[in-house]
């Protein structure tokens, strides 16, 4: 089946739904494709809030929230993303609100907003509420919202639509292919400008946050292609998972008071970030988390876990502002927060990297800053590096917001000006050859083994703390699973709904996104960020104040060639100068 | 037997269960009608049904289908009947819903179209959700800042915006079994959520497509949607909160 949109949506989260909308006011035809249904989107998941510099709470400036990014991520964040971003999310907010997202009232009237972690006043004084929250479901109104308002506009949706290719050639994006999960058939979408919002590969680890699709699938289309991947080794794992599950707790809970303790009931984070102790941005806390349990002041059975306290703040608050984590500990883990210590650990939770985009979405082949014409991203699959080494609590929601808004708009604009480049004679060949791969391979192997294999050993060899052997011993690793991958069949041979054929698939989208992450991870020889080695443990500007960007070795499958960009370190009417990143 | 995983990812010294799981099975490129499958299950107590029907799925039967994305309640993918009862199978714990020996049935939710096994045609449920105007609604022109609210205002619509579309309500009516056209728990809850919003202007419309006999009327105060709900919505109240608003202005 052949389609045609001006602009085409690729994943239907927040960034893609905003994309979206904006694409539609710009007056072009908009279709939007999604593996899920929209309201299934992990944007879902997101809890504590996003982050405006409203001031309704406290005195706060744009200023603040820019100087905050930029140094939350450890001044590896393009400073122009940052300016425009923390700007831009004001009004941003605002709007959400003008479509009805219900946030949390204060008694004037106005949105509430709360603190979070790395949030500061006047440039790092001491913490500031500037995350606006609708209780803990944040990210819930957030999806639930962009969806209402593209019922209302009218937009195409292909639910449960897999993209399988993306149509690039002479430098310039044409389309997608995609696979219909209820018919088993192939879909061409003919494109003027498509974007990519489809989320993040958090699965590729063992303990995450992420949903069980996330699987990085067109991060990794888009690397095969021989295009690049920006800042992989930037991995974010959350401090507080719930233990052994990785569900996310949300930061919100510590911005409402609550205190990290470890086996002695002591309140570690004091002596780890004496400023904002608990508070501290996530690689921090989580660091400091793992060597508290690294010297044996674990929490539980296997004194893998610190405990979150909140049992001194009042029940209304607990079963109020954070009803939603009290519900998952008390489902998960038997645990009552009202009067329980609840056991978290850290969690995989976000890409920092991704496809490396301009401050407009558009897609960048390489770090000289050369696009690929026609082809935008947003959200947590894109790096327009806002976030640099680290993202702070409450600016994924404002990413994907404010950039998700930006693609859109470029997008139109692009679209109104172009006509329909050409389809190449056969778009479907090359996933044609991926499916029957899968589908006619004699192998016996088996694909959920071999993802759990890659999720452990990701655990262990690319996780927090992080050194040059382990790391070397993971390329192989993932060079060997690779190899068994090829021998993975798929048994079921129903053309309907083939969940076998869609999950071994997904797994070979993992296999490149861990390679490209390991590789990056292994060449980056500083510690930065998430980004924490244990063999060269200084942040060190002068050799590594740069965008790593990882390739594909078209000629060479299981080599990974690194190229690098430079770090926008101006805005365009703020600049702030690395320093030392102290809490 | 396949090499057990650990789906919850416990220590090994936990105290393991043995149980069945009995599945309708339904594919209808080979299957004339639906049969049931049973799997013998090593799990632990405190693992989630779709973490034993993710094992049946990687290590046992790789052609199962069923929907599930997040894995804790809020994506609203894997809503099925679990022991006879609506359900999301990542919020049920097998502890309790199954003892040592025992069997868990599971069963596609009721009243929209089987697709393959536990998977279903979502088509229908998402149209009646798009019925009653599912957006929020205000023609006048947006102040600079926020549009102002009290928190008492704001509270009004925390029940019915806690709402994930999993659809365990709907398919658990009566009435929705029986006739389709009635747009269910689940679409009234949605124009709940808009029409006690201060902020909206569209009340009157809604409670029109409220009155109109695929609406309210249709509830017979079942209870089962509220019984049903993973989130602990009281549905059948506010349907009849919105029944209410409808005598209002009628009056």
């Amino acid at each position: 089946m052949h389609h045609r949109y001006d602009v085409l949506v690729v994943g239907a989260g927040g960034a893609g739904l905003m994309a979206a909308l904006y694409a539609a006011k710009g007056g072009v035809s908009v279709a939007c494709i999604s593996k899920l249904y929209p309201t299934r989107s992990h944007t879902g998941a997101a809890q504590g809030g996003i982050g405006a510099a409203l001031g309704n709470v406290a005195e706060d400036h744009w200023e603040w929230h820019m100087f905050d990014t930029v140094k939350g991520g450890d001044y590896l964040t393009d400073q122009d993303a940052a300016e425009i971003f923390a700007k831009d999310i004001i009004e941003a907010v605002y709007e959400l609100e003008h479509m009805g997202l219900p946030f949390s009232r204060l008694d004037n009237g106005k949105i509430a907003q709360r603190k979070f972690g790395g949030h500061t006043r006047d440039f790092g004084k001491a913490a500031v509420e500037r995350s606006c929250y609708a209780k803990d479901r944040t990210g819930h109104m957030i999806l639930q919202t962009l969806y209402q308002q593209n019922v209302k506009a009218g937009t195409n949706f292909y639910n449960e639509f897999h993209v399988t290719d993306l149509i690039i050639e002479e430098g310039r994006c044409r389309g997608v292919v995609a696979y219909h999960l209820a018919s088993g058939e192939l879909h061409t979408f003919h494109a003027k400008a498509v974007i990519l919002a489809a989320g993040g590969y958090g699965r590729i680890y063992k303990i995450t946050s992420n949903a069980l699709t996330l699987t990085g699938d067109l991060m990794s289309i888009y690397y095969r292609k021989g295009l690049p991947l920006e800042d992989m080794e930037f991995y974010q794992f959350h401090p507080t998972g719930l233990a052994k599950l990785g569900i996310l707790v949300t930061e919100g809970i510590r911005g409402e008071g609550g205190i990290l303790r470890n086996s002695d009931g002591e309140r570690f984070m004091e002596r780890y970030a004496p400023t904002i102790k608990d508070l501290a941005p996530r690689d921090i806390v989580s660091r400091s988390i793992i060597t508290e349990i690294r010297e044996g002041r674990g929490v539980g059975r296997d004194k893998d876990a610190v405990h979150i306290d909140l049992t001194h703040l009042p029940r209304e608050v607990i079963e109020g502002k954070l009803a939603e984590i009290t519900d998952l500990a008390r489902t998960y883990l038997g645990q009552d927060p009202v009067k329980d210590l609840v056991a978290v650990q850290p969690t995989a939770h976000y890409a920092m990297g991704g496809i490396p985009t301009d401050i407009n979405g558009l897609c960048l082949a390489d770090g000289n800053g050369t696009p690929v014409e026609g082809l935008y991203a947003a959200g947590e699959q894109a790096c327009v590096s806002l976030h640099g080494a680290n993202r702070l609590g409450t600016n994924s929601l404002g990413d994907l917001i404010v950039f998700g808004r930006r693609a859109g708009i470029f997008a139109a604009q692009y679209a109104q000006q172009v006509e329909y480049a050409e389809m190449p004679e056969d778009p479907e060949r090359e996933t044609v050859e991926l499916l029957d791969r899968l589908k006619n391979a004699s192998g016996k192997e088996n694909s959920a083994l071999i993802r759990k294999e890659l999720q452990e050993s990701m655990m262990n060899n690319v996780g927090i703390f992080r050194n040059g052997p382990d790391m070397a011993k993971q390329v192989e690793i993932i060079k060997e699973l690779k190899v068994r991958y090829a021998g993975v069949s798929v048994s079921d041979p129903s053309v309907r709904y083939n969940s076998e054929l869609i999950e071994a698939m997904e797994l070979g989208f993992m296999l490149d996104c861990a390679e490209a992450a390991t590789a990056s991870a292994l060449n980056r020889k500083e510690s930065r960020g998430a980004h924490d080695r244990e063999d060269y443990t200084e942040r060190d500007d002068a050799n590594w104040l740069k965008h790593t960007m990882a390739y594909k070795d078209l000629n060479n499958p299981d080599n990974v060639l690194i190229g690098y960009k430079s770090v926008s370190l101006k805005g365009y009417t703020r600049a702030f100068e690395p320093k030392p990143r102290v809490y | 037997m396949p090499e057990y995983y650990p789906p919850s990812n416990a220590a090994p010294n936990v105290q393991m269960m043995h149980i069945k799981v009995k599945v309708l099975r339904f594919n209808p490129e080979k299957d004339k009608k639906a049969h049931w499958e049973t799997y013998p299950v090593e799990a632990q107590p405190a693992d989630r049904v779709l973490d034993v029907l993710n094992y049946v799925k990687w290590f046992v039967d790789p052609s199962l289908t069923f929907r599930r994305s997040c894995m804790h309640g809020i994506c609203g993918s894997d809503a099925m009947m679990i022991n006879g009862r609506n359900q999301l199978a990542c919020k049920t714990l097998l502890r309790d819903v199954v003892k040592e020996g025992g069997t868990l049935t599971v069963e596609p939710i009721r009243g929209l179209k089987v697709e393959k096994d536990l998977l279903t045609d979502m088509e229908p449920f998402f149209d009646a959700y798009r019925a009653i105007m599912p957006y929020f609604i205000n023609e006048s022109p947006p102040p600079a800042g926020e549009r102002l609210q009290s928190p008492e205002l704001a509270e009004r619509m925390a029940q019915s915006s806690n709402c994930i579309l999993c659809a365990c309500c709907t398919t658990s009516c009566p009435i929705f079994w029986v006739n389709g056209s009635y747009l269910g728990p689940a679409a009234i809850v949605q124009a709940h959520r808009f029409i006690f919003d201060s902020r909206d202007q569209a009340t009157n419309q809604r409670l029109n497509i409220m009155n109109q006999n695929t609406g309210v009327w249709r509830c017979r105060t079942a209870y089962n949607c509220t019984e049903a709900c993973p989130r602990d919505i009281p549905i059948t109240q506010l349907i009849e909160e919105v029944k209410r608003a409808v005598m209002y202005q009628q009056s």
